[in-house]
């Protein structure tokens, strides 16, 4: 009956974009945002998250390596996933499903006992290097604890049981801006992306251009995605700014591809939008619109994994925060920039993201009104 | 005139917000080419009713079609042959003038739309300013952006929405001349007013008050369907008499007309006798006058605040 028409969508985006240009505050905010969060989270908050998921790779298993386990479960800092070969080790930890890999090499009870001091190699991933710098220093503690009383007599004085190795991966030096920045890259596009196309159809019902904008025959569709086109553009300029920062200024490496960089953007950008868009069709004005908008932000700043490691938070908060876009783009954009993860790695945090866009947007179209009811 | 196809014709409309009855049991005939106005007290109703005649409102009730099509399921296809003037300005502020007419024009796909445009600006004499925000303009030129970008599809019915509230004369006089040229092409116009004497350009009109539909027809048959009877009087100190004359036998409504009073009631005979009485007494001239169109409406307002005497 009213299909979809090219060249009405076309002249929205126009109008769109040339609204745009002539809005100056909205037009500070755009570089605004960036650069004062940039600002705002280039220092640490601290946490001391426990239970963090480990691996063990068990080449020489014995009663000694056994009881070290043993130990890391009791010291609360590592819940032990399993045991695993080296190579599906590494591959546990690029994809993050895992904190730690903590590997037995083969001979270990039997250096052990000579006194040898065999190596015990800790992998930890340090994107992150809030969340693992706690069980760490447990690590240092607990191999006196262990092996003492068991081999009285063989250590010599000075001389530990084993030679403890930790392998900060990702981010060997533990640097805070290797994580804020990529993490800050998420934060600034949900924030300025939810509110502005939040406010864009608000605006329209709250000057009564809505009005007019519906007596044309112009469908809901239309609407809805011409309004979204620019605010592309504008979240693909704010993330090549941040990655410029993060480039020259935080000096924050880049182990991936640019393009799939820039594709996940693209989708965590079309998530946002689409809630922006749904937000503004279930708000009466831009003043609700702005409140849907927090409301929605505070909980992804917070429970994202972006202010507080996500391990550290309690299940309840974990379960809200798996439900979060920015929660697994944090996820997606340091194993991109930091792991050097490409797109076969990226799946499980891919399909969330399409899934709440897919819900959002069925809601979004739902709530549409055509009308003025 | 009376052979011409109805171009709107709703029956038995009704529109809630909330628990407000807002539109009640509405029904109009516009027949094709006529200037049709629609008049009432504010509040009464005319922008909800304008507004579900274009598929902005949904009626709760009621049946209706728009151009041949059904209002309440085509409100697709009544909007590409419809222009709709807001009542409020309501393009884009932040748009110019050009802007305005281009994007009006991609929203209906005027065909040539950028000859439409050009030829739009010149029309309105705007062509030198078509790179003014539009937001700048005053009111008699928004208005007349306004009805100009609503033109430009060639809508077959105009709705316009209190279109010269807030214009100087001047530019209303121009305005109801537009009007009158754009009916005499055929293009039906239905015009919600204030004024009496945009009331009297209308070839028919409805008069609405507190969402019920309370006269309709010509501004004749509109006036001679309240029957009053209406005297003029004229003399010596007349402000201070409206109070007491209202409460004389027969009088239902006193007016002050500039420097007379028009006193009107529907029965003729205690009226007359009233007056009469009460002229020789006060030294005042009381001359009997057809009944205006003013007097009916004012009659009708004061008649639909007493929901027992409502007409109907
Ligand atoms: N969207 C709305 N929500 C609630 N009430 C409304 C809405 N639009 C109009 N009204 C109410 O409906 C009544 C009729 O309004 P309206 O149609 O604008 O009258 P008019 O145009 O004759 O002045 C008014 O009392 C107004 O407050
Ligand atoms: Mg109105």
């Amino acid at each position: 009956m009213n299909g979809f028409s090219l060249s009405r969508w076309f002249g929205i985006m126009l109008k769109e974009f040339i609204q745009l240009r002539r809005d100056r505050l909205t037009f500070g905010m755009i570089v605004g945002i960036p650069i004062m969060q940039l600002m705002l989270f280039g220092f640490a908050i601290n946490s001391d998250p426990r239970h963090l998921p480990t691996a063990v790779v068990m080449a020489d298993p014995g009663p000694f390596a056994r009881a070290y386990v043993a130990a890391m479960r009791n010291s609360d800092y590592f819940r032990i996933v399993g045991t695993v070969d080296a190579r599906d080790a590494d591959s546990l930890l690029d994809r993050s499903q895992v904190q730690f890999v903590v590997t037995f090499p083969p001979g270990f009870h039997r250096d052990l006992v000579r006194g040898k001091s065999p190596v015990l190699l800790v992998e930890a991933d340090a994107t992150d290097p809030m969340a693992t710098g706690g069980a760490i220093s447990v690590l240092n503690h607990l191999g006196a604890e262990v092996f003492a009383p068991d081999l009285p007599g063989v250590q010599r004085p000075g001389m530990a049981a084993v030679d403890l190795r930790v392998h900060r991966r990702y981010n060997p030096e533990g640097i805070t801006a290797y994580n804020v920045v990529p993490g800050l890259l998420g934060v600034i596009l949900t924030m300025t992306m939810v509110l502005m196309t939040g406010l864009a159809m608000t605006r329209e019902r709250e000057r009564g251009t809505f009005e007019n904008l519906l007596a044309t025959p112009a469908t809901p569709v239309e609407v809805m995605t011409g309004k979204i086109v620019p605010y592309i553009v504008i979240g693909l300029v704010q993330v090549t700014l941040i990655l410029l920062a993060a480039r020259w200024i935080f000096q924050v490496p880049m182990h991936g591809s640019l393009l799939v960089l820039y594709a996940v953007v693209l989708l965590f950008i079309v998530a946002n939008l689409a809630l922006g868009i749904t937000f503004s069709s279930i708000a009466r004005n831009q003043l609700q619109a702005m409140q849907l908008t927090f409301f929605f932000f505070l909980p992804s700043m917070l429970l994202s994994g972006f202010m507080f490691p996500f391990r550290g938070m309690p299940e309840w908060a974990q379960v809200v925060g798996n439900a979060l876009p920015l929660t697994h783009f944090l996820v997606l954009v340091r194993g991109i920039m930091l792991k050097g993860n490409d797109m076969g790695m990226l799946w499980d945090q891919v399909w969330p993201l399409l899934l709440f866009i897919a819900v959002v947007l069925v809601v979004g179209l739902k709530t549409f009104r055509r009308t003025l009811d | 005139m009376t052979a011409a196809p109805l171009v709107i014709d709703v029956e038995g409309i009704n529109k809630h917000f909330g628990d407000k009855h807002v539109v009640k049991d509405l029904s109009l005939q516009v027949r094709q080419g006529e200037i049709f106005g629609f008049l009432g007290p504010n509040g009464s109703g005319k922008t909800t009713s304008i507004r579900m005649l274009c598929g902005l409102l949904t009626p709760d009730s009621g049946r209706g079609s728009c151009l041949g099509l059904d209002v309440l399921t085509e409100s697709a296809a009544i909007k590409r042959q419809v222009g709709y003037m807001t009542q409020k300005f309501s393009l884009w502020d932040d748009l110019t003038i050009g802007e305005n007419l281009d994007f009006v024009a991609r929203m209906f796909g005027v065909a040539q739309r950028r000859e439409v445009v050009a030829r739009t600006l010149d029309e309105l004499g705007l062509g030198g300013r078509r790179d003014q925000l539009a937001g700048t303009l005053s009111g008699g030129w928004k208005q007349r952006l306004a009805l100009a970008a609503c033109l430009q599809h060639k809508p077959r019915l105009l709705l316009l929405d209190e279109p010269t509230a807030g214009v100087d004369p001047k530019a209303r006089r121009d305005f109801w001349e537009e009007i009158h040229r754009l009916s005499a092409a055929g293009i039906t116009v239905l015009v919600s007013t204030h004024y009496m004497d945009e009331a009297e350009r209308c070839h028919r009109l409805a008069y609405i008050a507190y969402g019920a539909l309370m006269a309709s027809g010509t501004a004749h048959e509109v006036v001679a369907a309240q029957q009053l009877s209406t005297w003029s009087l004229s003399g010596p100190h007349l402000q201070g008499l409206a109070q007491t004359l209202g409460d004389l036998p027969g009088v239902d409504l006193v007016a002050s007309f500039g420097a007379t009073l028009h006193v009107s009631g529907k029965d003729a005979a205690a009226l007359e006798a009233s007056l009469k009485d009460f002229a020789r007494r006060k030294g005042l001239t009381a001359t009997a006058v057809a009944a205006s169109l003013e007097d009916a409406f004012i009659y009708l307002m004061q008649n639909s605040q007493d929901p027992f005497a409502g007409g109907k």
